[in-house]
């Protein structure tokens, strides 16, 4: 008689009938409220800063305040724009760190500038050149957000990417070290004023790689070979490309003198297999790999070997080798519980306190309390990360969340244990918080992808498309008339 | 600045930042209960203006109550429900005051909500005209016609 109406009223009423809520919150206004909290606390540690340095307001101060503010606003229209459902916590918790970071970097300016002075050095500020490189780094996650409007897009291009990371790792080794070498490591490329430490971007490009390898050949990692000790071993032919990752770790070492870029790279690599397939057992491949590249890494290069000397004793040669070790273990066991206070400490008499080592500084002056507080909020920017992988449908986007968090927090470690005295020292940098343009750029791209992948993971799906079986497929039950 | 207003900022700065960290969580955990869509009738939490039916129940059969058909029990399975005269309707009438496609039964979340197909006479739930899809609570009676018909557990 009268199907369409039916039909029609069906369709167009269903979200009101329904009563879930149709559309999902943008939580936008959580992230805004975030973002100022953290503008408000960055404030007042410079001006904490100030006053304690030189008993007055320092009128730049207003620059660093307001230019502070003025690029989380920013950063949050940006986000607002192009990733509108995205998670609303990893902007503050990256932003929160990066604020903090320029807020020690003011605050250790003067006396690195003064003891320069007296060694007769130059001395650049790194605090406005870290604010300069946040701004760009901004820009770098608004034109990453923008260009990448879908993060499975990335999988096409992963080999691509894969080469391309590699060829970032691999290149500071091959060149001259005229333009590559800085504090006993080959890592940068030093172009007048300019470094980059393209090992930085390498290890972004390279989970990308890895995240789009995996799902393609997600098959061959799970086919099960022996089984040994409970453990199901894969397939020798199998292990391939970790194998290979492990090689290239051991050139990156061997090429670079450097530990803490080849650990970043065999130790993501791994992790992700490890989410792609769910089987323990190659974890404890990676880990014999990793005991056996070790052993033979300490016994051929020097440099490893006088890294490991001041992690067992840093104190055997406390004047030269172990003087970076020792006055860094001194600055925290200075700060205590409490902290100094800002302003308050000595963290200048770490050797390059400013990048490597400003999480010493940051355990000196805000002590173990203040420390804990930042490495909860580092856990907490992995943990939304995570998070967002587990929300999201795909797997490369699984995978690549996964890898992601996880290099934060394995970087995290490796560097805060470097510091304490947990694992011999590498020469990476805290992400967000060490001076330096290339690393703040790199973390700022992790997080644009993170909130890509959050924002798709939170956004309603457009079409959903309704299971309602067809009137001539509907269940017809036989109906007998009582007798 | 004097010692007090240090120790006092030193103090407060170090409140600050771990009141981000419990704002933070704060974030986290109502996330926890809003994050999905599909996780808006949380156990508890009802919605204004609608009379909810017995907790955790859902319905299970339909039952005709009155008419030529009563007594007939059709087992629900989330599949609608078509009421009519006509002989691919679930429910098939034989009653002079249905129309060939009468009304609809269908499932929306876990909820089962009538429609009327544009029939002559109406349906009614309860006592009430179904103009719009009306949610169905388990054991409102539903008029078509001369047959009445309920949700059962």
């Amino acid at each position: 008689m009268s199907l369409p109406p039916g039909v029609l009223g069906a369709a167009t009423t269903h979200m009101n009938v329904s009563g879930q809520p149709s559309a999902t919150p943008t939580r936008r206004g959580t992230e805004l409220a975030m973002l100022g909290f953290v503008a408000g606390l960055v404030a007042l540690a410079l001006v904490v800063i100030s006053e304690n340095q030189t008993q007055s307001l320092n009128p730049n101060l207003l620059l660093y305040v307001g230019g502070y503010a003025v690029l989380c606003a920013g950063a949050h229209f940006a986000v607002r724009k192009f990733a509108p459902y995205a998670d609303p916590l990893i902007l503050p918790c990256a932003a929160l760190l990066n604020g903090l970071s320029i807020a020690m970097l003011y605050r250790l300016d003067p006396v690195l500038a003064l003891r320069a002075f007296n060694n007769g050095d130059s001395y650049s500020n790194a605090a406005p050149k870290q604010l300069i490189w946040t701004a760009v780094s901004l820009v770098v996650m608004t034109l990453t957000l923008w260009l990448v409007k879908d993060h499975r897009t990335l999988a096409r291009y992963g080999y691509t990417f894969g080469l391309a990371g590699l060829f970032l790792l691999v290149l500071p080794g091959v060149l001259p070290c005229s333009i590559s070498c800085a504090g006993g490591a080959k890592l940068w490329i030093i172009l007048g004023p300019v470094s980059i430490q393209p090992g930085e971007f390498a290890k972004v490009l390279i989970i990308v790689f890895v995240a789009a390898f995996l799902v393609s050949k997600r098959d061959l990692f799970t086919i099960a070979g022996r089984k040994v000790l409970g453990l199901e071993l894969p397939r020798l032919r199998d292990t391939g490309p970790l194998l290979i990752a492990w090689a290239v770790a051991i050139v990156v070492l061997m090429i670079e003198k450097e530990l803490g870029a080849s650990l970043m790279f065999f130790g993501t690599v791994l992790v992700m297999v490890y989410l792609a397939t769910e089987r323990s057992a190659w974890i404890w491949i990676g880990v014999v790999l990793f005991i056996g590249g070790a052993t033979v890494a300490y016994k051929l290069f020097t440099h490893v070997q006088t890294r490991v000397t001041n992690w067992v004793d840093p104190f055997a040669d406390a004047q030269n080798d172990g003087f970076q070790m020792v006055q860094s273990l001194f600055s925290l066991g200075s700060g205590g519980v409490a902290g100094s206070g800002w302003g308050a400490g000595h963290p200048e008499l770490v050797p390059v306190i400013q990048s490597d080592f400003i999480v010493a500084a940051f355990g000196e002056e805000l002590g173990f309390i203040g420390l804990a507080a930042m490495l909860l909020v580092y856990m907490l920017l992995a943990m939304r990360g995570l998070r967002s992988g587990l929300a999201v449908r795909d797997t490369f986007g699984k995978l690549l969340a996964g890898g992601l968090a996880f290099l934060l927090l394995w970087q995290v470690f490796v560097v805060v244990g470097g510091i304490s005295k947990l694992i011999p020292q590498t020469g990476l940098t805290a992400p967000f918080l060490s001076a330096g343009g290339s690393s703040l750029i790199a973390s700022y791209i992790m997080v644009a992808l993170l909130l890509r992948i959050s924002d798709a993971a939170r956004r309603p799906q457009a079409t959903r498309p309704k299971p309602q079986a067809p009137i001539a497929e509907a269940n017809t039950v036989l109906v007998e008339r009582p007798s | 600045m004097p010692e007090l207003v240090l120790q006092l900022t030193r103090a407060g700065f170090l409140a600050l930042l771990w009141l981000f960290v419990l704002a933070a969580l704060r974030v986290v955990r109502s996330d926890l209960y809003a994050a999905s869509g599909l996780r808006a009738a949380v156990p508890g939490v009802f919605r204004k203006g609608t009379k909810q039916p017995a907790k955790g129940k859902t319905a299970r059969q339909l039952v005709v109550t009155q008419g030529a058909l009563a007594g007939t029990r059709i087992s629900l399975d989330g599949r609608p429900i078509l009421v009519g005269r006509a002989d691919d309707s679930t429910l098939v009438l034989d009653d002079d005051f249905a129309s060939t496609r009468h009304a609809r039964l269908s499932l929306r979340g876990s909820d089962w909500y009538v429609e009327d197909l544009g029939s002559t006479n109406g349906t009614y739930l309860d006592r009430a005209k179904v103009t719009a899809p009306l949610r169905v609570p388990l054991g409102a009676p539903i008029r078509i016609g001369k047959t009445v018909i309920e949700l059962r557990t």
